[in-house]
């Protein structure tokens, strides 16, 4: 009998299931391989089949998406009790995401703001409700909880694959890891540790010049031209989140051209993406008189969007103080 | 491996008992962090006595103690005691954490319950993180056995000569043109009346002179680099455009140029030099410096009077500033003070009204090598008054200007009359706030000068003016003060009036303690790092301070600490190599990607980028663990011992300990 397999999204946008997809013929390994019993976005299946499951007879579960409702805090604990190796799969399962930078906003705010868009009009006030009554019997939608938080805030993980999305190539080594190990072959690392990327940052694998810096000026990069194709885009003040973030795309932003924004996450043993930024962005201005410094740091228009893109909800804030406060 | 920690609150007498209920801060620590490893908790009247320190040695010993936490006063103060204490029970020193109850609990805080509250959390916060104490050596660096003395007025003087004497090498550094320093513009020095040139000119001289002094004038400290020790300093010696191998001081190009200047500086704007000149007769070195403001040559192109007349050709027009690199293990600042500017207090007219003078103008007309000869004239030049008035506390003990007493104000004051009285017979009055005249023989010269017939009025002076109201007032100064022995206000006409001007910092204090590493008080003295115990050391190892620099202070003052300064050089330098905190910063490789962030941080230059492997290093002996770098590193590839993450989130977690719950 081949082990079983399962992926699940929760708070996510589905990225990280296309870029599984996107392994091409590596996903016939999968099926080689393993038991598919659970995969939403892929085949049928329903939540009382995997209930019905024993404890522990999946081998695998890439779990991607963060814990936005009560819906994605069940299946979570549902499939810790069913899995023997749960994967926090993507930027969104291990540090929140963008759909994490809605902790920025107290629930209420989020739903009002949702409900009331330029091209929406609630005449009639109208908002989701976690239960409805119909002639046939109560319906029930799930309920949202007031910050988003990561997998391992909620269950425990056994294994953190960053990425938005996690690269393919990391993806498909990570699953012949994974069928080596079935196979007696090799062996899994320690519990916790953060598989399918590196143990340095972006700039291990940068082939930009770089030097001692000095930045005057941030700009954005659609203000800034020509870009040197050749040299630190840090050092050509456009705020790169590349010296922070973990390494494992092979550099794909700053390779392309676009300065990099941080979905590997942090590296090896920082508490905290953000702080580390922006200490590191704040030590190389290059001024001392404090009003020239603000100016410099007004280049950086979205403070939180630059520093917390993905990792907001994993912080050491977590969310904003008001969005912590709802009862 | 679970450790065993043993807590002791100190009483302090009563800084801490009395506001922390210290029996109930260790009860609660037994009983409460005994799951953190507290296997005793106790209090005692004084930790850092000996007593106290026994009591921590024999725990370590019998209790088996791995890790020790004194509740007592900051780090700052007895630290180091504590760290011996364990040391000499054979546990590491590093392994000791103070908890600070005095100075952040007890002595900022009244309310007795939310003290002892506080107390307990900042112990808790300590007990967490002692256990992610790593026990570290220290390092040990050789010393350098030259010194750096900046500035050479009386107390740089004194302080290279002891060192010097003693068969060390010290660099005399002084921006001036010539050593000497304020003492070399007086005339006579109180109480004594000491000739103040006859005393000094012998030091200057064998500071000249000494095998063991390079003394470089007309020079700056331009960088500071390295570490107690081991600093590397870059001294810029401005062009003198006089070539001092050939010179030999003769004067012939003074005599001969044609420019004459006001000398605002030691003359203090009374007399005149020339464009090339020696500040005075006496000056250490011989050699003239050109004044490139004034000279002729450098405004119009022509002249090169002296170069013509120069019997050894040692004029030199091409000369440019040198930049020269010494290497030092200690360094001592005897930077000095700049006299109040008297123009401030605008009532009391000086820049205005021409017969008001300042001390250091008077110091100046009564010294016999002065602009007058030491005759005491008025500012026409020939006068000489029948009345003088010395107006105390100018810019002192204000608190529009300076709140500090500026120490040599009221002696100085005293002088004056007695140099007035004794070479013009006028009558003299002296205005104070309070007399101090503290310390050796000062109080009896207060009484001769009384019994000279010195007129003493006590009081603020309110103003200075030449506003006659009376016919007896016409021409003279007036003085209006408030008599407060008599209580009545009061208007004393005067020929002459002198503005006993308090001490400042120098004007460019902050930029030199930046310089060198070191603070300044709000005032802008340097700040020694004990008031009371250790007045010439600062909190910078290896940098020492001595004279005015540090505060105002009299000349057996300054002296003193030029010599105390130099036996703290002395001390280390017989050590032959100290022994340097072990917190350093260092990098771990793997996790470096060479980004550069913390490139240009450094301030001691401590870290090198090896170009092959593209990772950054760090220099350990040069790393003072400022810990710039490491807050700095985005890949947190940096870390501080001594404060690492783990050290500082467990004393946070600590510290939080009452407030788990909101968690």
């Amino acid at each position: 009998m081949k082990p079983k397999f399962a992926m699940y999204w929760a708070a996510s946008c589905g990225g990280c299931e296309i870029a599984v997809l996107n392994t091409h013929e590596k996903i016939l390994d999968v099926d080689a391989n393993f038991d598919v019993v659970f995969w939403p976005v892929a085949m049928d299946a329903k939540y009382r089949d995997v209930e019905a499951m024993e404890d522990g007879s999946i081998l695998l579960t890439l779990f991607n998406g963060g814990i936005r409702n009560d819906e994605n805090e069940h299946i979570a604990k549902l499939l810790r009790q069913k899995s023997k190796i749960l994967v926090a799969f993507g930027s969104c399962a291990c540090e929140g995401c963008i759909p994490g930078l809605a902790n920025l906003s107290p629930v209420g705010e989020i739903v009002q703001t949702a409900f009331h868009t330029l091209t929406t009009d609630n005449l009639h006030e109208l908002y989701p409700r976690s239960s409805f009554d119909v002639p046939e019997g109560e319906l029930y939608i799930p309920k949202l909880e007031k910050v988003l938080r990561p997998l391992d805030h909620v269950v425990d993980v056994d294994y953190y694959m960053p990425g938005c999305p996690p690269e393919s190539h990391q993806i498909a080594a990570v699953v012949d890891l994974v069928i080596k190990v079935v196979k007696g072959e090799a062996e899994l690392p320690p519990k916790g540790s953060v598989i399918g990327a590196g143990d340095s940052t972006v700039c291990d694998e940068c082939p930009r010049a770089r030097n001692v810096k000095f930045i005057k000026q941030f700009n954005r990069i659609q203000d800034v031209a020509p870009v040197d194709p050749t040299l630190c885009l840090l050092e050509q003040g456009i705020p790169c989140n590349g010296p922070a973030t973990r390494s494992g795309c092979n550099a794909r932003c700053p390779n392309a051209g676009a300065q990099c924004i941080g979905c590997y996450g942090p590296a090896e043993g920082v508490l905290d993406y953000g702080a580390r930024l922006i200490t590191a962005f704040a030590s190389v201005i290059d001024a001392n008189d404090p009003d020239e410094i603000e100016k410099i740091l007004d280049g950086i228009p979205d403070p939180v969007g630059q520093i917390y893109r993905f990792n907001l909800a994993g912080s050491l804030l977590k969310a904003n103080r008001e969005a912590w406060k709802v009862k | 491996m679970t450790e065993r920690i043993g807590v002791y609150v100190c009483h302090c007498g009563s800084n801490i008992a009395g506001v922390v209920d210290v029996v109930d801060v260790a009860n609660w620590a037994a009983e409460k962090l005994g799951r953190q490893g507290v296997v005793i908790a106790r209090e005692y009247k004084f930790m850092c006595s000996s007593l106290g320190q026994e009591l921590i040695e024999k725990d370590i010993k019998e209790l088996r103690l791995t890790r020790i936490v004194v509740a007592a006063c900051s780090p700052h103060l007895h630290e180091k005691t504590f760290r011996i204490a364990a040391k000499n029970a054979g546990l590491n020193p590093y392994l000791v954490e103070l908890a600070s109850i005095r100075e952040q609990v007890s002595w900022v805080h009244t309310d007795k319950t939310v003290a002892t509250q506080k107390a307990k959390a900042v112990v808790s916060g300590a007990v967490s993180r002692v256990i992610e104490n790593q026990a570290l050596d220290e390092l040990k660096v050789p010393i350098n056995p030259n010194t750096l003395v900046v500035g050479g007025g009386i107390a740089g003087i004194q302080a290279a000569l002891e060192i010097a004497n003693a068969g060390f090498h010290v660099y005399l550094v002084e921006r001036e043109p010539s050593i000497g320093g304020h003492m070399a513009q007086f005339d006579k020095t109180f109480p004594t009346l000491d000739c103040s040139a006859c005393i000094l000119t012998p030091r200057m001289v064998e500071a000249g002179t000494h095998p063991n002094i390079t003394l470089m004038t007309w020079s700056e400290v331009e960088k500071v680099t390295g570490y107690v020790g081991s600093f590397n300093v870059t001294i810029r010696k401005k062009a003198r455009f006089v070539n001092e191998e050939l010179c030999t001081g003769c004067g012939i190009c003074e005599e001969k140029c044609p420019k004459k200047v006001i000398d605002d500086v030691y003359e203090a704007g009374l007399g005149y030099r020339k464009a090339v000149y020696t500040p005075f007769a006496q000056a250490v070195p011989k050699y003239p410096v050109m004044d490139t403001q004034n000279c002729t040559y450098f405004l119009k192109g022509t002249c090169k009077a002296c170069e013509k007349f120069c019997p050894t050709g040692a004029i030199d027009f091409n000369q440019t500033d040198q930049f020269i690199n010494v290497e030092v293990g200690n360094i001592i600042l005897a930077t000095g003070y700049d006299l109040f500017d008297a123009r401030k207090v605008s009532n009391y007219g000086y820049g205005r009204l021409p017969n008001v003078f300042t001390s250091l103008e008077f110091e100046r007309l009564s010294n016999a090598a002065g602009p007058t000869n030491g005759n005491i004239v008025l500012r026409d030049g020939k006068t000489t008054p029948q009345s003088v008035g010395i107006i105390h506390c100018v810019g002192s003990r204000d608190r529009n200007f300076n709140n500090y007493c500026s120490v040599i104000c009221c002696m100085q004051g005293l002088k004056f009359a007695h140099l007035v009285h004794e070479r013009t017979g006028a009558t003299v009055y002296n205005f104070y706030i309070d007399m101090r005249t503290a310390y050796k023989a000062y109080d009896e010269f207060y009484q001769r000068v009384l019994e000279e017939g010195t007129l003493f009025v006590r009081g603020k002076v309110a103003e200075v003016t030449d506003a006659a109201r009376h016919s007896n007032e016409k021409g003279k100064l007036i003085i209006q003060t408030e008599d407060t022995l008599a209580g009545k206000q009061r208007r004393i006409p005067v020929d002459m009036v002198i503005l006993s001007s308090g001490l400042q910092p120098r004007h460019d204090a902050k930029e030199v303690g930046k310089l060198f590493g070191i603070s300044c008080s709000t005032d802008g003295w340097f700040t020694e790092k004990h008031p009371k115990l250790d007045p010439v050391a600062t909190m910078t190892e290896g940098i020492y301070i001595a004279g005015c620099a540090q505060g105002p202070k009299d000349i057996p003052s300054s002296v003193a600490q030029g010599a105390a300064a130099s036996a703290r050089v002395l001390d280390k330098i017989l050590q032959k190599e100290v022994a340097l905190e072990p917190v350093r910063a260092s990098v771990d490789k793997e996790k470096c990607s060479g980004c550069r962030i913390c490139n240009g941080l450094c301030p001691y230059h401590a870290i090198l980028f090896l170009e092959k492997e593209q990772v950054t290093e760090i220099n350990l002996a040069l790393c003072q663990g400022c810990g710039t770098c490491v807050a700095a590193c985005p890949a947190g590839a940096i870390s501080g011992t001594g404060f690492s993450n783990e050290q500082i989130l467990a004393q946070i977690d600590g510290l939080l300990m009452e407030n788990l719950e909101m968690v």
